[in-house]
């Protein structure tokens, strides 16, 4: 795949590799710097592997401190910086550059204090979203936002995507979790962000840091709001005859003011291969299956649930199963949360990120089939259908530039239906440079222009993730 | 993910299986998160995921290994818990493997480092040897301290650290024979004798031996027996695992003519992981592929053939047991549930400690090779283990037995020494000191 550029390595950085990684190596401690040209290869592309581009070398600094040097120098030379988390982007927010300093927060994943009096956790940026909630589930916490690739993704690309996950439907994305973050500005400076309380004074530069894609600056620290467990929760898995039937459920439940914790959508392929990997026992007989989540006390989910299924048979339900035991519970959610790994036993794939109003979601599902198979491809549909936010994954060989092509072509064209569909290009992965190219089909040229305002005022030099986000051409002078 | 290999490259059956396990990975990141070194380290080229594009650079260009490729292939390891981890079914294990190889063919360690080997190679799978070896230890032990100072010398100061005080006596159960089951004859089994663990642990294959005779099972010690060839297939010895996978594979299919055998029982399961494996080791063999295949499916660690025996729930102990999953146990066989299942049908209380995945540092010769990750994994597996407040520690591996207990004064056993006492077996000597609520 190469349709989507980058920008062009600045001549300046490349003829200074040399002095740039020295004095990198006088800023770290050993070990910290990656720069034999056979170790940056690992670091060439994260979860959205289709792109590839060598970084000029790779900090793994152990401080803030240290992330404010590396950051200063950078700043003070004109070396665009690649912040990465864990490289688990599918929009390939962490894909490097050649004329770019990767900083990789791995090695600040320390949990440095949990305050339950707060009811809030700080973490170093490379703290993974899982490791968070593993350390409060003793007593009765955890923390909300839940990104499939939770085990591995960092809360410090979870604040630069916005990330969310099945259980946001009731609890909020990133955004509605994240209370305050140490941020480290282009020129070193550290700042403080937010707070332990649910707001903070000022301008809330919180939110904006929020799903900036490492544009504004590097979040070394978060602190985050926990939430106390539920007495009991149950995912219950709806079976239907077509997409578009459990697609309408959906828009119903949601419709008739029912809010469960999650509610995730399968269609026949993603049952397919979430069942090879997990053995959850889904039903095999359906054409889409939606897991539902309900919690709280017996009573209380009983009644949801109670609620649900009627609604659910107006729609031709096929099949109730409810989980009976924490194991099977833990299976349900293993093969939804692995759908995308999974799917790598195959094919490989690109997973769309668009987010529809949910009345759309039969029509959009409808499309994305048309698309695909216009391009002759196949689709496996997973996703947050409880807040409208599609991902379907679009198989193809990835040793076939051909058909690689015409994966990124329906994946463009799926994305402009759920934009034309009153939705969004991205609803929590992020624009990357995935979906660069297309932000002029959602956005105006004035949009446009007051959000990369904004960027610049935090970067007027653009050096912070530069082939990210913004159409390459129109960006304001550096 | 994308591959570039030609045809010529492909025709080379061990790059054309790596490739096919290339081709499966999606690069989603998820085996970091499980990965030790990873966890341990923080940089992705000491993660699965790293290493996979490292093999994979290394493959494609079809160039020599060269150092840094070297120090971050010998710094896996091989625990598995990726595979257990990968949602896309990437069989890691055996693209390691031929990465070991292909280091072993076309690169040139350092001195001192291709002594180490050397010397672990030449002495671990052979019980004399190894014996004399420990003996030598346990003089050389004073200098432990002075052999860490220097870089090249740590795994001989890991190595004295690592070797016991005192050893036990030769067992009669490590030399051949048949040992005839107590009253009616329900089943025929072979036990691997093993290299390492009967010098330094014999007592597992006795309590096994006496444990399965009193449930009516004959177990026979073939004579012909070699180790079985782990330890050298991870340095990338391939020819001499090989070979010794084939020594077994005769030996063990006489035994098969002779009387018929239910299974191969292994106490190691690093030992079963790779037995297991012999089918794939030995797919390019004619002569050997197909032997190899049926060894391997009569291959059974020892609570995995136990679990088939439906042994009666025993009085509670009031003991409580850590269980200490060895990865080569759940990672590299997949057996999670038996031996928990034994032990408390045996009467024993079962913790599981947090991060459970995460490898002990053992991983055969890695404590010695990679002595400084291995001492912060033990620390991290000590501290979990100690947490759970247990009275004892089980597991299924003598690699880990022999780590864990350099690093905790809680006693460790191996799980089917305690099947044994728990089924009408002599208490094991190491928790003679610990009282039980049974009649002693």
């Amino acid at each position: 795949m190469d349709q989507i550029a980058f920008l062009e390595p600045r001549p300046a950085v490349l003829s200074r590799r040399r002095e740039i990684v020295a004095d990198l190596l006088d800023l770290l401690p050993e070990g910290c710097l990656v720069h034999e040209p056979r170790e940056l290869v690992p670091f060439e592309t994260d979860a959205f592997v289709s792109y590839r581009r060598l970084p000029l070398a790779v900090a793994l600094p152990e401080t803030t401190q240290q992330v404010a040097a590396v950051l200063k120098y950078c700043h003070r030379y004109g070396v665009p910086v690649v912040p990465r988390g864990a490289g688990t982007s599918l929009a390939g927010g962490a894909i490097p550059q050649e004329d770019a300093v990767v900083i990789g927060l791995s090695k600040m994943s320390r949990i440095l204090e949990v305050d339950f009096a707060n009811r809030t956790a700080t973490v170093q940026a490379g703290v993974t979203n899982l490791a968070i909630s593993d350390a409060v589930s003793a007593d009765g916490y955890f923390y909300a936002p839940d990104p499939s690739s939770q085990l591995a993704c960092t809360i410090g690309g979870n604040i630069g995507m916005n990330s969310g996950g099945a259980h946001c439907l009731k609890y909020g994305v990133t955004t509605n979790n994240l209370l305050g973050v140490k941020l480290v500005l282009i020129d070193g400076t550290i700042v403080d962000l937010g707070g332990k309380a649910l707001d903070a004074g000022g301008l809330d530069l919180l939110a904006v840091v929020c799903g900036s894609e490492g544009q504004l600056g590097i979040v070394t620290e978060a602190t985050v709001r926990l939430i106390a467990r539920p007495e009991g929760a149950r995912p219950v898995l709806f079976g239907f005859d077509t997409s578009e039937e459990a697609g309408a459920c959906v828009a119903d439940v949601i419709g008739a003011g029912i809010i469960p914790v999650a509610i995730e959508f399968m269609d026949k392929p993603a049952i397919e291969i979430c069942e090879a990997f997990a053995q959850a026992g889904y039903p095999m007989d359906v054409e889409a299956l939606l897991i539902v989540e309900v919690e709280g006390s017996e009573a209380e989910m009983d009644a949801m649930l109670a609620s649900i299924i009627e609604i659910a048979g107006r729609h031709g339900v096929k099949v109730v199963k409810e989980c009976q035991s924490a194991t099977e519970a833990a299976l349900i959610w293993k093969g939804r949360k692995s759908a995308f790994g999974a799917t790598g036993r195959i094919a490989d794939y690109i997973c769309m990120d668009g987010t529809v109003p949910l009345g759309q979601l039969p029509h959009v599902l409808r499309g994305t089939a048309e698309i695909v198979a216009k391009y002759g491809l196949r689709v496996a549909n997973v996703f947050h259908a409880g807040d409208g936010n599609m991902h379907p994954l679009i198989l193809f060989n990835a040793n076939d530039p051909e058909d690689a092509a015409r994966a990124e072509a329906a994946g463009n064209e799926i994305l402009k239906l759920c934009v034309d569909a009153g939705g969004c290009l991205t609803g929590e992965h992020g624009v990357g440079i995935e979906k660069r190219d297309l932000m002029r089909h959602q956005y105006s040229e004035v949009d446009l222009a007051q959000q990369m305002a904004v960027r610049a005022a935090f970067d007027p030099q653009w050096l912070l993730n530069p082939s990210k986000v913004f159409p390459l051409e129109g960006r304001p002078a550096a | 993910m994308q591959t570039n290999f030609t045809a010529e490259q492909l025709a080379d059956p061990h790059v054309a299986t790596s490739e096919k396990i290339l081709r499966k990975c999606v690069h989603c990141g998820f085996c970091t998160a499980t990965c030790p070194t990873y966890v341990t380290l923080g940089n992705e080229l000491d993660s699965p995921r790293g290493r996979i594009y490292l093999i994979k650079d290394m493959l494609e260009n079809g160039r020599p290994a060269d150092a840094e490729v070297v120090t971050h292939i010998d710094r896996c390891l091989s625990c598995l818990a990726c595979t257990t981890t990968c949602p896309s079914g990437v069989d890691y294990m055996h693209l390691v493997d031929h990465a070991r190889m292909h280091i072993e063919e076309t690169y040139r360690r350092p001195f001192w480092n291709r002594l180490t080997r050397n010397i672990l190679a030449a002495t671990l799978p052979y019980p004399s040897r190894f014996r004399i070896a420990l003996r030598a230890a346990a003089l050389g032990r004073p200098f432990a301290g002075l052999f860490k100072r220097f870089k090249a010398f740590e795994p001989f100061g890991a190595m004295l650290d690592l070797a016991p005080k005192t050893l036990p006596k030769a067992s009669a159960s490590s030399k051949p024979g048949t040992y005839d089951a107590a009253g009616e004859r329900h089943g025929r089994v072979a036990i691997l004798s093993g290299c390492a663990q009967p010098v330094l642990k014999p007592g597992i294959n006795e309590a096994t031996i006496r444990l399965l005779n009193r449930l009516g099972v004959e177990v026979v010690a073939p004579a012909g027996e070699v180790c079985c060839g782990s330890l050298v297939h991870h340095m990338g010895r391939e020819a001499q695992a090989l070979e010794a996978a084939r020594r077994n594979v005769d030996v063990w299919l006489e035994e098969v003519e002779k009387g018929g055998l239910d299974a191969i029982i292994i106490t190691a399961s690093g030992c079963g992981t790779t037995i297991k494996d012999y089918g794939f080791m030995l797919r390019l063999d004619p002569v050997y592929a197909g032997k190899a295949a049926r060894v391997s499916a009569l291959a059974k660690d020892v609570t995995e053939y136990l679990a088939t025996l439906d042994l009666p729930q025993q009085e509670g102990k009031g003991l409580t047991v850590a269980y200490h999953s060895a990865c080569s146990m759940q990672h590299g066989q997949k057996i999670t549930m038996a031996p928990k299942t034994l032990l408390k049908k045996a009467g024993f209380t079962v913790r599981d400690p947090a991060e459970g995945h995460l490898c002990c540092g053992s991983a055969g010769t890695y404590n010695i090779l990679q002595p400084e990750i291995s001492a912060k994994l033990k620390a991290r597996k000590v501290k979990n283990i100690e947490a759970t407040k247990p009275d004892l520690i089980a597991t299924g591996n003598i690699g880990c037995i022999t780590q864990i207990a350099t690093g905790t004064a809680v006693p460790i056993l191996h799980t089917v020494e305690l099947l044994d006492w728990a089924y009408g077996g002599e208490k094991p000597v190491a928790i003679s000191n610990l009282s039980t609520k049974m009649p002693a």
